[in-house]
């Protein structure tokens, strides 16, 4: 049984004495989801001005398609990737089950449809007058492209957002392609599963203490952005990625 | 005489809709072209074609002497711009707006941050850099996009309907800046108007768009003369009206306007004749105002609107007749729709076409 008041008091203790353990599994966890995120940022993006900017057949059905994929059981993404991982399965040979990249790519794959549904509502919202006025100011098609990027950008750091608080709390996915492992060359554990765990073998001190951690990241990370949303910095940070796509888009053009 | 561009037989559709019905037009370089009609007759397509952002569906466009191929208009769009009818600005500053297209160009800094201070001189708002775009009146940013637009000094400049939805005090201020750019830098300017006024006040050359088609080109002066009665409902502008006039003993004409209203005019005339009256010359009270002025007619509040500074009224005498007056004197007087107010005007402020 667990004594809530005492548990309680055992994580704050652990948190306070800085405990090299439970920092570990945090900056792991943080790590982890911050690579999921900048590859499903550098996939998701792109899919998302594609179906928001062109007009095609069937771009409803696929915008339905990414809205369904956001309600999928974790379970279910969880088990096509661990058949897809495992040495029998079509990626296998790549030998990324429980390990380190399997968790980022799972992550990258869950938060996506999120990404991708976010972030072309977003684009859609921006005056479709946009694209020609840039156009008739003088841009390429791809500049223009990126002008219309820039006003939704608000949107799509939100997608960002929601998608790594999605990342960061996931247990499923994780746990099933990741494992639970502690120790090795690859140590897979993050905040989510080793609650998990410890829950189940009763140190519930030490699962009170990653559930407070976790709920302060989030906070924290949810605080800054909204701060620096305010101060227009995003803003500007993000002209320099996207002044380089441009400049390798118009290379290639 | 020039060229800077040529539409040959150029047709536009959407799917079975016609909005450009084989229009051949050459615009020549360094004139002001008015395209002049109703909502509708295809005076923005012109604009989007000739600012190379949409396709002719028929018809061949010639830009400097060549033929455009629309499949890669790059080229064509560092050449001409287009100031959209909707105020659209970037969510950014006024700076970033108006430097934009400099960017696009590779425009060295020093140099971007001189133009920009020049472009915002010449719409009258130095010292704006800095500020948010949307942020500002409707009026100042209409003045930043078209900043925006001079600022890249391209040889072929496209305004749609710039003074539409502006208070005087802007539209003023536009119409200067239209003309010095005109003047001073030889740029060759189509603008989309509705307003004749305007159309002929500003362009050297006026076509006429009614449905899809050119209807008439020529000098303002030529186009007006030839023009059939109903100017007047053709380029639909405030406080436009047809009528038959009457010579009066006193000289002066009196225009029968319908409904009852007799405008009397300083001009002699007889027959058929348009007439305009500037909506800052009448003069709105809730009584009738003794005075010299020999138009004074009792009406009703039909429409109260919101301009920047101002109020547009529309006061039902049997015919609308709009005016402007200061938010304070909307105020001070108490006004609201369905007051009963006059409105009185001089024989001499009313423009005889």
């Amino acid at each position: 049984m667990a004594d809530i008041f005492g548990d309680t008091v055992k994580a704050f203790q652990l948190i306070l004495s800085g405990d090299p353990g439970i920092f570990e599994i945090v900056s792991r966890s943080l790590l982890f989801s911050g690579i999921a995120i900048i590859l499903a940022i550098l996939w998701g993006t792109p899919i998302a001005m594609l179906i928001a900017m062109k007009e095609f057949r069937g771009k409803t059905i696929i915008k339905t398609f990414f809205n369904t994929l956001i309600g999928l059981p974790t379970v279910v993404l969880g088990l096509i990737l661990f058949l897809s991982f495992s040495r029998g399965g079509p990626l296998g040979f790549l030998g990324l089950l429980y390990t380190p990249g399997a968790i980022m790519i799972g992550q990258a794959i869950l938060v996506t449809p999120i990404l991708v549904s976010i972030g072309v509502s977003a684009i859609e919202s921006v005056d479709p007058e946009i694209m020609s006025l840039a156009q008739t100011l003088g841009a390429s098609e791809s500049q223009a492209q990126i002008a219309v990027l820039k006003e939704a950008i608000n949107g799509i750091i939100l997608s960002d957002l929601a998608s790594f608080n999605r990342a960061i709390g996931e247990l499923g996915v994780v746990l099933m392609v990741g494992g639970n492992l502690e120790g090795g060359g690859n140590q897979t554990t993050v905040m989510t599963t080793s609650i998990a765990r410890d829950v189940q073998i009763s140190e519930f001190g030490l699962a009170i203490a990653l559930g407070i951690l976790l709920v302060i990241v989030l906070f924290t990370i949810n605080v800054i952005v909204v701060i620096l949303r305010r101060a227009n910095y995003l803003v500007e940070l993000a002209k320099g990625p996207y002044a380089k796509l441009k400049r390798s888009r118009e290379a290639k053009g | 005489m020039t060229v800077t561009a040529e539409l040959k037989a150029v047709t536009k559709a959407y799917g079975t809709k016609i909005v450009l019905d084989a229009v051949n037009l050459q615009i020549r370089e360094g004139e002001i072209i008015a395209l002049l009609g109703p909502n509708g007759s295809g005076k923005t397509t012109i604009l989007k074609i000739l600012a190379f952002i949409e396709n002719p569906t028929g018809g061949e466009v010639l830009f400097q002497g060549k033929s455009v191929n629309f499949n890669n208009t790059e080229k064509e769009r560092l050449q001409s711009t287009l100031v959209f009818q909707k105020t659209t600005l970037f969510g950014t500053s006024v700076y970033n707006n108006i430097a934009y297209g400099l960017k696009l160009r590779k425009v060295p800094k020093e140099i971007r941050d001189r133009e920009v201070k020049k472009a915002l001189e010449l719409v009258k708002l130095s010292g704006f850099e800095k500020r948010s775009a949307r942020k500002l009146s409707g009026g100042e940013q209409q003045r930043v996009a078209i900043a925006r637009a001079l600022v890249l000094k391209t040889p072929l400049l496209l305004l749609d309907e710039p003074t539409a939805n502006l208070d005087p005090k802007n539209a003023g201020i536009l119409e200067e800046v239209i003309d010095t750019v005109n003047r001073e830098n030889k740029t060759t300017i189509v603008m989309a108007t509705h307003n004749m006024f305007q159309a002929k006040k500003l362009s050297h050359r006026i076509a006429l768009m009614d449905e899809g088609k050119k209807t008439e080109i020529g000098a303002p002066a030529e186009v007006f003369g030839k023009l059939s009665k109903n100017l007047a409902s053709f380029a639909a502008v405030d406080n436009t009206f047809n009528g038959i006039a009457k010579v009066t003993a006193a000289g002066t004409s009196k225009v029968d306007i319908g409904k009852g209203v007799q405008i009397e005019v300083t001009a002699q005339r007889q027959g058929d004749t348009a007439v305009f009256i500037n909506p800052q010359d009448i003069i709105l009270s809730k009584t009738a105002v003794e005075s010299s002025a020999r138009n004074t007619f009792k009406g009703k509040i039909t429409e109260i609107k919101d301009l920047d500074l101002l109020v547009k009224l529309e006061v039902n005498v049997g015919k609308p007749f709009t005016v402007q007056i200061t938010k304070q004197s909307f105020s001070e007087m108490g006004l609201c729709l369905n007051a009963e107010v006059f409105i009185t005007f001089k024989a001499s402020s009313v423009q005889v076409l």
